[in-house]
């Protein structure tokens, strides 16, 4: 009786869903149609980056990878992931990064520069549509341990955790605003609040500066251990990057 | 007034007496303006209440409707100095606590959100919501 009580309450719990479906209708018409998602425009310019060869190598992303839509298919969708040169799981953006210092030697771009935001949507819109799929990669258990203590972890003057709003009263109102579950699956997005497209870094800032914390810098490993977990919490939902939120 | 162990008591009690017009030191309509403000009581963030004016009000909470008809001064003031210490699973924010948290911004570290004097003033608005 129990058990089952406790195994109806896991599917309940196991089924985890997209911020998207919480939107206005407009919002949710905006970002489906690429002629019209303002996300689109990075998507163009990181396209563009693609191609362009860079740094002392003169390499472009396209000289060693090809053609994207074919060999970055599915990549967004597993990341963050393990990094064995660093020996540290690295996110989508620290992924580029590391690309661009070590095979193209070119100067790096900055954390929620418009290039790197430019490659990030270019690179995630190929995996749109395909499920979040976290790897099973044992080296990123700590990590991803260390990033659920942080999302269940009350803080700032607030003293309120991630989950006390996006496990225990998602769908509720914080003033005006729907409070989604918090998956991670639509970065980098246009957010309207924003007028401008931004990563999962820039909202989880926005959420710990809303109840008063201190924030991290960008690129901190806090950050990419909170995206472990949220991508563990969210897999199976499908890619929507670029998206649109209000 | 006989002199003797009694004296304590009387004097307990007298002040017992003279605490409700000490409580009333608020001033409601400060009090209002900080329940409404985003920025300085972030109530609506959480509560609904009986303010049509105002857009945006949360679902995270009870309506404020009748607090203080369901409240005493005592409760509301304890309420909204450390809701934590009633309940610790509560949401709600500790307001006149400052210790014990974590990862507090710079601006906002070492500071309850809001004083005594502006709790007073919570409290004293609070006391005239008495219509559901
Ligand atoms: C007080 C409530 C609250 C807390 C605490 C909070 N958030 Fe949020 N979060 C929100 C709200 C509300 C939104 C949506 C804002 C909107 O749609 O305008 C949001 C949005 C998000 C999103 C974007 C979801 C999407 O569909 O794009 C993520 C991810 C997220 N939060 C993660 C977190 C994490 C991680 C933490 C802790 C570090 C956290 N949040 C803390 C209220 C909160
Ligand atoms: C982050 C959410 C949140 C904020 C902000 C908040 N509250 Fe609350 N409040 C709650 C919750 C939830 C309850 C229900 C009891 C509990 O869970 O502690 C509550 C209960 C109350 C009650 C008792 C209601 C009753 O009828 O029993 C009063 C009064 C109250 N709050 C007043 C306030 C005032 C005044 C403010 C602002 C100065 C405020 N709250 C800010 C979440 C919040």
């Amino acid at each position: 009786m129990t058990w089952l009580l406790a195994l109806l309450l896991g599917t309940a719990l196991a089924q985890p869903r997209s911020g998207a479906l919480d939107m206005s209708r407009e919002l949710q018409a905006l970002q489906a149609d690429d002629s019209a998602n303002p996300g689109m425009l990075w998507v163009q310019e990181g396209e563009a980056l693609w191609q362009r060869p860079e740094g002392r190598a003169a390499k472009a992303c396209a000289d060693c990878h090809g053609a994207a839509p074919a060999s970055m298919r599915g990549v967004a969708a597993r990341y963050p992931a393990w990094d064995t040169a660093s020996g540290a799981p690295l996110d989508l953006a620290g992924r580029i990064q590391s690309c661009r210092s070590q095979h193209q030697q070119a100067p790096p771009l900055a954390r929620e520069s418009e290039p790197l935001l430019a490659l990030s949507a270019y690179v995630g819109l190929q995996s749109r549509g395909l499920p979040v799929t976290p790897p099973e990669d044992p080296r990123l258990a700590p990590a991803r341990a260390r990033g659920e203590a942080l999302f269940r972890e009350r803080r700032g003057q607030l003293n309120l955790s991630c989950a006390q709003c996006h496990e225990e009263r998602a769908g509720l109102r914080l003033g005006g605003s729907l409070v989604p579950q918090g998956h991670a699956n639509g970065y980098p997005q246009y957010r309207a609040e924003w007028q401008a497209l931004g990563s999962l870094q820039r909202r989880l800032r926005n959420c710990m500066v809303g109840v008063r914390s201190v924030a991290p810098a960008y690129g901190a490993a806090d950050y990419v251990e909170i995206e472990l977990f949220l991508a563990q919490r969210g897999a199976g939902l499908p890619v929507e990057a670029p998206a649109v939120r209000p | 007034m006989p002199a003797g162990p009694w004296q304590g008591a009387w004097l307990a009690l007298l002040l017992l007496l003279l605490a409700p017009a000490a409580w009333a030191g608020g001033d409601a309509a400060r009090g209002r303006a900080i329940v409404i403000s985003r920025q300085k009581g972030l109530c609506l963030l959480c509560h609904s209440g009986p303010f049509p004016e105002e857009r945006f009000q949360g679902s995270l909470a009870p309506s404020l409707a009748g607090a203080g008809r369901r409240l005493g001064a005592a409760e509301l003031r304890a309420r909204i100095t450390d809701s934590q210490a009633l309940n610790p699973d509560s949401i709600m924010p500790s307001y006149g606590r400052a210790s014990g948290l974590r990862h507090v911004a710079p601006a906002w570290r070492d500071k309850p959100i809001l004083t005594e004097a502006e709790i007073e003033d919570v409290v004293a608005f609070l006391l005239t919501l008495t219509d559901d």
